[in-house]
């Protein structure tokens, strides 16, 4: 199999930034809990490659364990996503047109009523901002997409021959979702996987930015951009590192959920060819 | 026709039933007693439980959900604890703000998409569709926040055209109103212009490929005839949809983008009302923006029930 150009343009992109973040636990430039005063907005030189910011804090050791927050949020919300979401949408799928079906599904149409950042205000509101929060925000907002992929891509199998094979064979619903249903639809929930991952990185680099993420003095892209924004007239560059930080990661990982939904299902190459 | 119209109501009520329910018990689970929450660690017991009686925190839960929802459908949303003024008065000075905002965005990303996702999708596979595409690809990965710094940094501290932010208000001219409302509506069309173009090419490659535009070019159709007769019309479901679904992300985008440029909108008012801990405002805004959202659903499935039969028919 030929893999897709943007699955390797992809993958390299944002596997650039998952290393960053891997690298920032073992080694940084400069430490950024140090401030240091003499050195505020340098530009960049050879001690600071991407120069300094307000509190003479490295930028490139900034964005890197700020890729850390980013990522570490985004990957656990679509973790609270699949861990939810998909065993609702198996279920609905198991048992379609049933009351449990149609509650499932009505939740959903609910939650996807409240738009993500609305639900990260309630729950700010409520609790104090903090990067559990926008986890907890940004997980919230996976569960209904999740349950309705999984939910869609369930139907159409529980349709084919082998489950009804299965049937006969005496096996129960809840063993032929795990067993026949899950494996067939992994790649569907791979893809969309990734996409929700790209929305966190933005979701949450929106939360942080708005002061709703994580709280100082956690480096975060976002808060990185709110910081840089009073400054932005003397110190441009600190607005513009962070930025391209959160494109690069979204890009990357973009492309690769497009390569990836190429690569995994050959039915769609095929109607695009 | 009316029979789904029907049952999408009864849908539609229940949801805002529910919604309700939800933002009301998220309220309500405020750690400590709300008014002591909003006055801070060093109220007067006093003025604690002047609080508690203005804001009818006495009645029971029931009683309070239903004062609250009874209050909201006949337009009293309550008293602004901070600003002293009706909420319903503060929501309509900014809703004359966020309103405009989002409807010029709209207009802006659906008139960026058209003709860009026309022209990725008649070019199909050409180099103007690859360029189209990446450009798309890069406005989605884009945060609004951000390129509305960047339209910052270029438009009003280097060149200077607009100002950094802050609204002179409709007093001050429509001409001064929607030049300080541009560049907010700029960075908030363009991820979602990228969205709409693309879902545009595709919807318009996915009709160009019936059986009818074949038909439609045999009987003597130039391509652009059968483009513009046929194949747009019958793209434009899939389209307007996403153009429904856009607005809700606009209504959300703009409490971030509101902050950007020191706009007095919604999301301001949602924001002062966290760091102020004016509940009664939260609560009663969220509400509104959660009934637009599904208002505009509800109005985007009758439209395209009317638009296309064979949905009125189908679960």
């Amino acid at each position: 199999m030929r893999w897709p150009v943007q699955l390797i343009i992809g993958a390299i992109l944002s596997g650039l930034f998952v290393l960053a973040a891997a690298a920032s636990f073992l080694w940084v430039p400069h430490e950024v809990s140090t401030l240091s005063i003499a050195d505020r907005l340098k530009p960049p030189s050879a001690r600071y490659l991407l120069g300094t910011d307000h509190f003479g804090r490295d930028i490139l050791s900034m964005l890197m364990v700020g890729a850390r927050t980013s990522i570490a949020v985004a990957l656990v919300a679509v973790g609270i996503g699949v861990a939810a979401g998909v065993p609702l949408g198996l279920a609905a799928a198991a048992r379609r047109g049933s009351l449990l079906d149609e509650i499932i599904m009505r939740g959903n149409d609910l939650i996807f009523a409240f738009p993500s950042l609305v639900i990260a205000i309630l729950i700010t509101a409520v609790f104090g901002p903090s990067a559990l929060n926008a986890i907890l925000a940004i997980g919230i907002f996976n569960i209904p997409v999740f349950a309705r992929v999984t939910r869609g891509g369930a139907l159409s199998i529980w349709t084919l021959d082998y489950i009804l094979a299965a049937r006969v064979a005496g096996k129960n619903a809840l063993r032929i979702s795990a067993e026949h249903i899950l494996p067939n639809i992994l790649n569907l929930l791979i893809v969309q996987g990734t996409i929700q991952f790209s929305l966190g990185i933005l979701a949450e680099a929106g939360l942080s930015y708005v002061g709703l993420g994580a709280q100082p003095p956690t480096p975060s892209w976002g808060r990185m951009l709110a910081d840089a924004q009073t400054m932005i007239y003397t110190a441009p560059r600190l607005a513009i590192l962070p930025g391209l930080a959160i494109v690069g990661m979204v890009l990357g990982l973009n492309l690769m959920g497009d390569g990836l939904r190429d690569a995994l299902d050959p039915r769609l190459r095929r109607a695009r060819e | 026709m009316l029979r789904f119209a029907a049952t999408r109501l009864v849908s539609l009520g229940l949801s805002l039933i529910a919604a309700s329910l939800v933002i009301f018990a998220v309220i309500e689970v405020v750690p400590g007693d709300p008014a002591a929450f909003m006055l801070g660690l060093n109220a007067e017991p006093e003025a604690v439980a002047a609080l508690r009686d203005e804001l009818g925190l006495n009645g029971s839960r029931a009683a309070r959900y239903l004062s609250w929802v009874g209050g909201m459908v006949t337009g009293d949303f309550g008293q602004s604890y901070t600003y002293r003024v009706p909420v319903s008065q503060l929501v309509l000075q900014r809703l004359w703000v966020s309103l405009p905002l989002a409807l010029y965005a709209l207009g802006l990303s659906t008139l960026i998409a058209f003709p860009i996702g026309l022209i990725a999708a008649s070019r199909r596979g050409r180099p103007a569709d690859y360029g189209i595409m990446a450009a798309t690809q890069l406005g989605v990965a884009v945060p609004n926040f951000w390129f509305a710094m960047l339209l910052v940094l270029v438009f009003a501290v280097n060149l200077r055209w607009f100002s950094a932010g802050g609204f002179p208000g409709w007093e001050a001219g429509a001409f001064a109103a929607l030049k300080a409302l541009t560049l907010p509506a700029v960075s908030l069309a363009l991820p979602q212009a990228s969205i709409l173009a693309r879902v545009m090419r595709s919807a318009l490659i996915e009709t160009l490929g019936q059986d009818y535009i074949r038909t439609a070019r045999a009987k003597g159709l130039s391509r652009r005839q059968a483009i513009t007769r046929h194949a747009l019309r019958n793209a434009l479901i899939p389209v307007l949809t996403i153009i429904g679904l856009q607005f809700s992300f606009l209504l959300a985008g703009a409490i971030i983008i509101e902050n950007v440029f020191f706009l007095p909108g919604l999301g301001r008012l949602i924001f002062q009302g966290i760091t102020q801990r004016d509940l009664v405002v939260v609560e009663s805004v969220v509400m509104l923006l959660v009934f637009a959202v599904i208002l505009v659903t509800f109005l985007v499935d009758l439209a395209y029930a009317a638009a296309d039969p064979r949905l009125r028919h189908r679960r």
